[in-house]
């Protein structure tokens, strides 16, 4: 088993974990977003808050939902490691920095990380603890269920009214973006996926997704305050 | 022209660095080299302390010129070592300020001068071939696809200067290895130590303490030989499988 250990303690193993675990956020975001998604039903909630309930207590997604956390911690603390290590490899810095060298999302791959970490922990903070672990939620019945549910909806919906969490979300989203401009790509590259061929395409989706996904997450927040805004 | 250059002024390895500025009096057609000839003939015959560069062919081949000009390991222009770059890239009254290559694993040994044996200990771990080729017509009497051929020399023409680590931000060597090691992989002759080669290069690179490859692309951008940056998904791709489908 030693091989295994060598081979994450190598450079190019260390890489290959924060691509894969990279490649794996990348495809949570879809699904997290598909069921996001749902809050911007006409029907106050009820289609979110039904799909929130099954999402709690479905054993496999509970199941899944672990392996979610470990891939963002290990993630991120694989890549601060690299970050730091790369800062002592690269020792002083030049006096005069030139701009042609890589664009600034390469270059900042740790700090843009390090924003959507602390988004992450206000985010999580925000919704899932309260949904969890305190009983801040009211319950709501549908004539569907012989059971109450939580209305999350209605927390969510509470919370985007203020302009300065919209902010943050907004922020969170644009650190996203910008993180997965560079990020997307390169996972494939890491992972050896790179040809003349097919590069172009990996390249030209991974701008689509990165665009794309933040902006159909940032109209949650923004429709919410929105449509606050006009019921004064 | 008339120039005013500040240059990094270091003692020894361990010692502090520091800036000093220099007033020259260049023409155009000196390349970068000899505009710092004539500085340093300048100092000596003032009785100063020269300032060390190295610089071996002066053409383009031996990759020894090293220093990064406003921030740009062999300065502005794509596809050329230093002693490549002529003053008619600047214009009169500039300031160009000259720094040593930066990397934790490329020492300063004084002034513009860097250790760069790290690259050396990389290529004794594995950049070698261990079969015998035999004489030129030997080498003519293996057949090999001339598509193979030109990548493999485009990998080949690497010169081991190390401006692909000066201009990283994470002080990764993975453009030069990468080159060592793709250039070997595609001939035939290569194909013997397929698996500990790339495992062998990979460990001395971490070894030596170079950085981790981000996909920045920086190296290629300031790379002389423009070595392509497809070298590395190839080298990261013979790693895996060495690591794990081989014994
Ligand atoms: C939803 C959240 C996230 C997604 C989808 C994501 C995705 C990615 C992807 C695809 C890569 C490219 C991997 C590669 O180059 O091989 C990457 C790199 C990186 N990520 Fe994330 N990431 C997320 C959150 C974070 C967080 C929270 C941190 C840190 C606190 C972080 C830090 C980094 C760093 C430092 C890199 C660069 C690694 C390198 O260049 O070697 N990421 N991320
Ligand atoms: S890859 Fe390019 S920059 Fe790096 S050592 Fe070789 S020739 Fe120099
Ligand atoms: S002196 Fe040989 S490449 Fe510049």
């Amino acid at each position: 088993m030693s091989w295994i250990i060598n081979f994450l303690k190598s450079s190019i193993g260390k890489k290959l974990v924060m691509s894969l675990t990279g490649l794996f956020l990348v495809t949570f975001l879809v699904v997290h977003l598909i069921g996001n998604l749902q809050l911007l039903m006409p029907d106050d909630g009820k289609a979110f808050n039904i799909y929130a309930d099954f999402m709690s207590n479905n054993p496999i997604i509970k199941i899944i939902s672990l392996g979610l956390y470990a891939g963002i911690l290990l993630h991120a603390i694989q890549g601060m490691l690299i970050a730091f290590e790369n800062r002592k490899a690269k020792g002083k810095k030049y006096a005069v920095t030139s701009f042609e060298n890589g664009n600034w999302m390469s270059k900042n791959m740790a700090l843009l990380g390090t924003l959507l970490f602390f988004f992450l922990a206000i985010h999580m903070g925000d919704f899932w603890v309260k949904m969890r672990f305190l009983d801040v939620l009211n319950m709501v019945s549908y004539p569907e269920l012989d059971y109450e549910v939580k209305n999350v909806y209605e927390r969510v919906n509470l919370a985007f009214e203020n302009v300065w969490i919209v902010i943050v979300y907004l922020i969170g989203l644009l650190s996203l973006a910008l993180h997965l401009i560079h990020g997307f790509k390169s996972a494939f590259v890491t992972l050896g996926l790179e040809h003349k061929k097919y590069s172009p395409l990996i390249n030209a989706i991974g701008i689509v997704y990165s665009i794309t996904i933040p902006l159909a997450y940032a109209a949650i927040p923004l429709y919410m305050f929105f449509s606050h805004q006009s019921h004064y | 022209m008339r120039l005013t250059l500040k240059i990094w002024r270091q003692k020894s390895t361990h010692s502090e660095g520091y800036f000093e500025s220099y007033k020259v009096e260049a023409s155009e057609n000196m390349s970068f080299l000899e505009m710092l000839d004539v500085l340093n003939e300048r100092l000596i015959s003032e009785k100063k302390e020269p300032i060390a560069f190295e610089h071996d062919c002066r053409e383009g081949i031996c990759g020894t010129c090293s220093m990064a000009i406003n921030g740009r390991p062999h300065g502005p222009q794509t596809g050329t070592t230093v002693c490549q770059l002529h003053m008619r890239a600047y214009k009169d009254g500039e300031t160009i300020v000259i720094e040593p290559f930066r990397a934790k694993a490329f020492p300063v040994i004084k002034d513009l001068v860097v250790d760069r044996s790290s690259f050396d200990r990389i290529i004794q771990s594995g950049g070698y071939i261990s079969v015998n080729t035999g004489q030129a017509t030997d080498g003519n009497s293996t057949p090999i696809e001339k598509g193979q051929a030109s990548e493999a020399f485009d990998s080949a023409t690497c010169i081991g200067c190390g401006a692909c680590v000066a201009a990283c931000p994470n002080g990764s060597a993975m453009l030069f290895t990468s080159a060592k090691i793709n250039h070997l992989e595609k001939m035939p002759q290569g194909k013997v130590e397929h698996t500990r080669r790339v495992v062998n290069m990979i460990n001395q690179m971490d070894k030596e303490g170079f950085g981790k490859c981000s996909n920045v692309g920086a190296c290629h951008v300031e790379c002389p030989k423009e070595i392509p940056l497809s070298n590395i998904a190839a080298m990261n791709r013979y790693y895996f499988s060495a690591v794990f489908t081989k014994e």
